[in-house]
């Protein structure tokens, strides 16, 4: 049976000023406090250099099975999951669903249970029906990791991106941060103006105004269909990928080309932009759509940076799935491991 | 001669604006007399305590059969019925095939007869197959019993259709109950559109898809004469559509559903499909203006959209989910809690919803304890609280979005036709 939430948490007795995880789930980061977030960022940066090393490895996760179950394609976050999850010593097993559970008759639900039947600790799961990490949670015992949820939610590129911003700025607080694109159906978009406004930044969403509902104002953003006129206020801009696949009926707007000419981003619109702004792109690129190649391969870019942070922040995320304590200040990855020893396993 | 006397019960009867402790008196399944006398039956029925009024009637059920009988069938639909309190139910004709012709909706009333429960008033389709492509035999399906004509789950989209589909019921005195969508603006939808929907990354169904139907189809009836029926209604917009149809003459009446004055949009946050129907749950401004609608006449009707389905059908994920909820066992304890207890409407308007004004709509001689009209009666306990729970219901599904809730008002005792039948 997998280790229950209450039994794994209390193998590490919590030390006195230890703030503890509200949960070992990770569905959205509409639900996590502005202190979560600074923590799971914190347990990120104590894995920083375990994730950027093939060298060490920790064996925090020895003996617990990570199973990726994406039913919907991806390359960079499931590779980035499965990296993440060996790198803290867990077994690691991809579940590869076919385009949807449904084409074989069978519910998101069941094909859950019958993965856990086989005793996993962790359930990471992508899903083109928003809400389904959610409604996983109610069925099975394993921590759920939402890894893009529809449009709903993708929490760990919301935190990525936010670890991104930290490294490069120092903070988040006070910054104006754009982010432009297919706003009603990105999941990028959504966890990364939950993550920001609860860290205390200015966002703005660009876009179309068929892509951008009047709703969003209530999110506390603020909505510009100009581009030209917000990216020279920018501090950070993060440009999100056109989803032609996620429009159904008539097209949103009219065509690529007045899309790249109004919102996309290329050297000469980067030139009225701060000469500090973050280029950001949560890939796949649409290189010539949404971005030019050498905006994307430029001096501003980070988007290869993201890869690297969407590892540590992995980690960060994967060790709180297990239901281990946050780090103390101070504490390393080893002193981790022999904390766990002390645990019954 | 079988006479049967319900006696000392609160009679409210709005058709005869009868609201008084009363006794009422039938013989041979007809009322004879509502009033003072008591006299001498071969069944007496004490009602001390309880409200005696004309049997309720939901013009807006789905049964199921032909076709879903694993969801519920014409005799288990009735069950339910009976035991909601309601003598009478309107069955919706998607079944499998459409009941669009006059053979199918004699088999709707004959498997109604032989249930024996409920009375069961066919609805035949406006289009043949409910394709909303031509007019179905209306004129048969009339003969063969059918009250009113509808492509509900589906509009009739094609204005050119529902235009000559309100000209031509007319000529049969029958309205044409319209599922008030436009499909191109409900496209994917599979909530409510609005901040929920945002927040969710749930494809959204805007109000303007409900609204923009309605307000075509009241300048259709408006220029044709014919009777307009827009069926469970759920925006501020709808409200105000209908309304202004009435204030100009149109002949257009509207009903709303339990869960349309009960549940908002903030419900689907638990991705949980039980809150998925068709109109979607709107937001609070919306369920306000069904109450005031209701309080003002606006709406004329409340009406259960009971649509059973399939557990399994409803542990898909959201979007994937069918649409619908059941309400028929539930019905009477809303209205009671949620309309009457906090003083929106009257008891007797609430009955007025779901007895004479159905009956007019569907031109049944029912809903009035008149002398001679049929002895259709519900007997219910207005104090009476009790909790929802889904397994004890006599419908086949267990699609209810108000398990474990409490309400006030249960079904004790129906009379259908003379004969008595207890709610559980």
């Amino acid at each position: 049976m997998p280790r229950t939430p209450a039994t794994a948490a209390a193998s590490k007795p919590a030390a006195s000023s230890s703030p503890a995880w509200s949960s070992r789930h990770l569905l959205g980061l509409q639900e996590l406090s502005a202190d979560e977030i600074r923590l799971i960022l914190r347990q990120a940066e104590a894995y920083r250099e375990l994730a950027t090393s093939n060298a060490k490895k920790s064996a925090l996760l020895k003996g617990r099975l990570v199973v990726t179950m994406f039913v919907e394609p991806s390359t960079r976050t499931k590779v980035s999951f499965n990296l993440a999850a060996r790198r803290l010593g867990a077994d690691t097993l991809d579940f590869a669903a076919g385009s949807s559970s449904l084409s074989k008759g069978e519910t998101l639900v069941d094909t859950a249970l019958n993965i856990e039947a086989m005793a996993i600790d962790i359930l990471v799961v992508r899903h083109p029906a928003s809400g389904s990490p959610e409604s996983l949670t109610r069925q099975v015992k394993s921590a759920v990791v939402n890894a893009g949820d529809g449009a709903h939610e993708h929490p760990t590129q919301g935190l990525l991106d936010v670890d991104t911003i930290l490294a490069h700025k120092g903070k988040v607080e006070g910054l104006r941060v754009g982010i432009v694109g297919d706003i009603l159906h990105s999941r990028v978009a959504r966890s990364n103006i939950w993550a920001l406004t609860k860290l205390g930044a200015e966002v703005w969403v660009c876009g179309p105004s068929t892509l951008i509902p009047a709703e969003l104002q209530e999110f506390g953003v603020k909505i510009s269909h100009d581009f030209d006129d917000l990216l020279p206020k920018l501090d950070v801009v993060n440009i999100l990928r056109i989803q032609l696949e996620r429009i159904k009926g008539p097209p949103m707007f009219p065509s690529i080309r007045e899309y790249a000419r109004l919102f996309g981003l290329n050297g000469a619109r980067l030139k009225t932009a701060k000469k500090d702004i973050l280029v950001m792109h949560p890939g796949p690129l649409n290189r010539g759509v949404e971005i030019t190649p050498d905006v994307a391969d430029g001096p501003r870019s980070v988007i290869l940076d993201q890869v690297a942070h969407g590892l540590a922040v992995r980690m960060a995320v994967l060790h709180r799935a297990a239901g281990f304590a946050p780090f103390a200040t101070g504490d390393s990855p080893a002193e981790a491991r022999s904390a766990k020893a002390g645990g019954p396993q | 001669m079988t006479t049967l006397l319900i006696k000392g019960g609160h009679v409210i009867d709005p058709a005869n604006n009868i609201d008084a402790v009363a006794n009422v008196f039938i013989s041979d399944g007809k009322i004879v007399s509502v009033g003072d006398k008591a006299p001498k039956a071969t069944e007496t029925i004490e009602a001390k305590g309880l409200v005696v009024c004309p049997g309720l009637i939901d013009m807006h059920v789905h049964l199921r059969e032909p076709g879903k009988e694993e969801e519920e069938t014409i005799a288990s639909g009735s069950a339910a019925a009976i035991a909601g309190g309601f003598t009478s139910v309107a069955a919706m004709p998607n079944t499998e095939p459409a009941c669009d012709s006059e053979a199918q909706v004699e088999f709707t009333i004959l498997q109604g007869r032989r249930a024996a429960l409920a009375n069961v008033f066919p609805i035949g389709a406006v289009s043949k197959g409910r394709k909303g492509e031509e007019l179905a035999e209306i004129g048969q399906m009339v003969r063969g019993g059918a009250v009113a004509f509808s492509d509900d789950g589906a509009p009739v989209h094609n204005a050119a259709l529902m235009r000559l589909a309100l000209q031509y019921a007319a000529m049969f005195d029958r309205c044409v109950i319209q599922h008030s969508e436009d499909p191109n603006l409900f496209g994917c939808g599979c909530m409510h559109e609005g901040r929920v929907s945002m927040e969710l990354g749930l494809e959204g169904i805007p109000a303007a898809a409900e609204e923009s139907m309605i307000a075509r189809d009241v300048i259709l009836a408006k220029s044709t004469g014919g009777h307009l029926h827009a069926a469970h209604i759920s925006t501020r917009g709808s409200a105000a559509q209908v309304r202004a149809g009435k204030a100009s003459g149109v002949r257009v009446t509207a009903e709303v559903t339990p869960h349309h004055f009960t549940l908002t949009d903030d419900r689907v946050r638990s991705y949980d499909p039980v809150y998925k129907m068709n109109p979607p749950l709107r937001e609070g401004p919306d369920v306000q203006a069904m109450i005031e609608a209701l309080r003002d006449g606006t709406i004329d009707v409340i009406a259960s959209d009971h649509a059973p389905h399939a557990t399994e059908e409803k542990e898909l994920e959201f979007g994937e989910a069918p649409f619908g909820v059941i309400g028929l066992e539930t019905m009477i304890g809303l209205v009671i809690t949620f309309l009457v207890e906090p003083g929106h409407i009257t008891l007797a308007r609430a009955i007025e919803t779901m007895t004479i004004n159905p009956a007019k709509i569907l031109r049944l001689a029912k809903g009035t304890l008149s002398p001679g009209a049929d002895a259709d009666v519900t007997l219910f306990d207005p104090k009476k609280t009790w909790t929802v729970t889904a397994a004890n219901f006599k419908s086949r599904s267990r699609n209810c979005p108000f398990e474990g809730w409490k309400l006030k008002g249960r079904p004790e005792t129906v009379v259908v036709g003379g004969r008595v039948l207890s709610c559980r």
